[in-house]
């Protein structure tokens, strides 16, 4: 029960949001991170990249929000007006694996700061940014400073920020790895319902099997060194996901499904014994 | 489940701000005290250590001769703070735009730094149109130096995810510099602020003494000088205190102006509660 082959989701009609062919990276210090990457991203889709450290998910990331040049291939939005940087204008943001606020700015200045950037008054992006705050459930602190936050608090600020914009595609980069258990379940289940009600496109880079299983539709599994796609399959279910779905049987054979992919990508032997039904 | 905490009172809540200040004062009273013990019980004559009294009181004799020159120093080492604190600024936002720029140009002000005021005032004086240019000119060199490597740290401290944000969003340089290098320098900024406070007093005073400059519009230094040739050592004393006094002013304004700019998110002005 185990995907090698990389089997694309069903193909829609619908033009794809962003598609990487062929993407090469290497750094200046010669190490290759990415090698012959191609990957096309659906409207709507909530997609994990789910690989060990140094497999180079997190420069794939990167590179499809612009932060760094690729060194071949080629990066396509086509259904995005090209601003003159190739990128995308307006349609993509960026949650990083810190919460990454500015520290002398309240909840409500971080959250401003994308519009502010555009040049929109105060004035004119309080209504939205109050309704960003209320979807990350931190209205009523829109007048706190970020140390008076706890960590799961910022990394809402954060993706309030990201959302802001109204992007296309939103970009996750182990946004929940810092955060205990607890903090983590439960900006999961945020993170999916926005998901849900927004219709936004996810690409979510993590490390853990639960969050992937938990959160995605599609689940990417990278290799190292270099870093290049193992595996590209669909992940559909017919519960709802909540609560309960974690400790469901489906979620649970899904876990085991994406585990076996994962060590497969790691090249962890794979014993007799732990072959399951 | 009764029991509720009562209230503190006013001087149980306030016992250590209040200790903070009553202390300092009254270490301050005591020496003081001494001093005057000591010079009344070993009859030192006056022209040797004058007693507080005597200082006291040369004060308020001479403040005709003394105010001017108080005057003098303070606009001196304000205006020369000033200066230091907009070109050190400014160029410190000139030497980050490019690696080569800080190669280039970031020697010139390290040459200019080192070379002792002292040695250099000579040849100001010759070249500034008045004395007060020069000595202006003196305090502006040795104060601007530490709000400039300040500077320089910190609009290159600045947290590397942030700037990745500002980039995604498509930030322009101006951008960049207005909303998130200068404020995450802040810190540094007021740092150098209060080195530089503190150095453009000691800067003015070196200056004028090297200057050896006389007559009316003369600042404290010179006053302080012209009391030890004529032997007036009260009224040097009196100069010492206000120019100590205007130190610990010029301190006091700038450790507010950090506090001002920074007790609402940096740690440094954060009380911390474990």
């Amino acid at each position: 029960m185990t995907e090698t082959e990389a089997t694309p989701p069903t193909a829609s009609h619908k033009r794809p949001l962003v598609a990487m062919r062929n993407v090469s990276k290497s750094f200046s210090s010669g190490t290759l991170a990415l090698s012959e990457m191609s990957l096309t991203v659906q409207g709507g889709e909530f997609v994990s990249l789910l690989g060990p450290s140094g497999c180079g998910k997190s420069t794939a990331l990167r590179i499809i929000a612009g932060l760094g040049d690729v060194t071949t291939g080629e990066i396509d939005w086509p259904s995005s007006r090209i601003n003159s940087k190739g990128l995308p204008e307006g349609d993509i943001s960026f949650v990083f694996q810190e919460p990454t606020l500015m520290p002398w700015q309240t909840v409500f200045g971080n959250v401003y700061l994308p519009l502010r950037l555009t040049g929109i008054s105060k004035a004119a992006a309080r209504e939205n940014i109050m309704a960003c705050l209320d979807m990350v459930g931190l209205k009523d602190f829109a007048d706190a400073y970020p140390r008076e936050l706890s960590g799961g608090m910022k990394m809402r600020v954060s993706i309030a920020r990201a959302l802001v914009t109204k992007p296309k595609l939103l970009l996750m980069d182990e946004p929940f790895a810092a955060l205990d258990e607890i903090t983590r379940q439960k900006l999961n289940d945020d993170v999916l319902r926005l998901w849900r009600e927004t219709g936004i496109t996810v690409i979510f880079v993590t490390h853990s099997v639960f969050e992937s299983a938990y959160l995605s539709n599609r689940i990417v599994v990278m290799k190292a060194r270099p870093g290049r796609v193992h595996a590209d399959f669909p992940l559909v279910t017919s519960l709802d996901r909540g609560p309960l779905y974690r400790t469901s049987e489906e979620y649970r054979a899904t876990c085991e499904k994406v585990s076996h992919s994962l060590m497969e990508a790691i090249g962890f032997p794979l014993a007799d014994g732990m072959e399951m039904h | 489940m009764s029991q509720t905490a009562r209230p503190p009172s006013f001087l149980a809540r306030n016992r250590e701000t209040l200790l903070r200040i009553a202390i300092p004062i009254l270490v301050v009273v005591c020496l003081v005290l001494l001093w005057q013990v000591l010079v009344t019980a070993t009859g030192v004559p006056q022209y040797i250590l004058p007693g507080p009294s005597a200082v006291a009181v040369a004060l308020v004799k001479d403040w005709g001769t003394l105010s001017p020159a108080l005057w003098v120093t303070t606009k001196i080492t304000l205006s020369a703070l000033a200066l230091a604190l907009v070109g050190g600024v400014g160029i410190a936002v000139f030497l980050v735009q490019s690696k080569w720029i800080e190669t280039a140009f970031y020697p010139i002000a390290v040459i200019l730094q080192v070379t002792p005021i002292v040695a250099i005032a000579p040849l100001i004086l010759i070249y500034a149109p008045t004395t007060q240019v020069a000595l202006l000119i003196c305090a502006f060199l040795v104060a601007f130096f530490p709000i400039l490597s300040n500077m320089v740290q910190g609009l290159k401290s600045v947290d590397h995810n942030l700037l990745n944000l500002f980039d995604l969003y498509g930030a322009s340089r101006w951008q960049t510099l207005i909303y998130l290098k200068l404020p995450a320098s802040l810190p540094y900024f007021m740092t150098g602020l209060r080195i530089g406070g503190g150095l453009s007093l000691i800067a003015a005073v070196v200056a004028e003494f090297a200057a050896g400059s006389a007559g009316a519009g003369s600042g404290l230094a010179f006053r302080l000088l012209e009391a030890q040739y004529r032997l007036n050592i009260p009224r040097l004393f009196a100069a010492l205190i206000l120019l100590s006094a205007l130190g610990v002013v010029i301190f006091a304004i700038t450790s507010f102006i950090a506090w001002l700019g920074l007790h609402r998110w940096h740690e440094s002005s954060i009380r911390r509660e474990n």
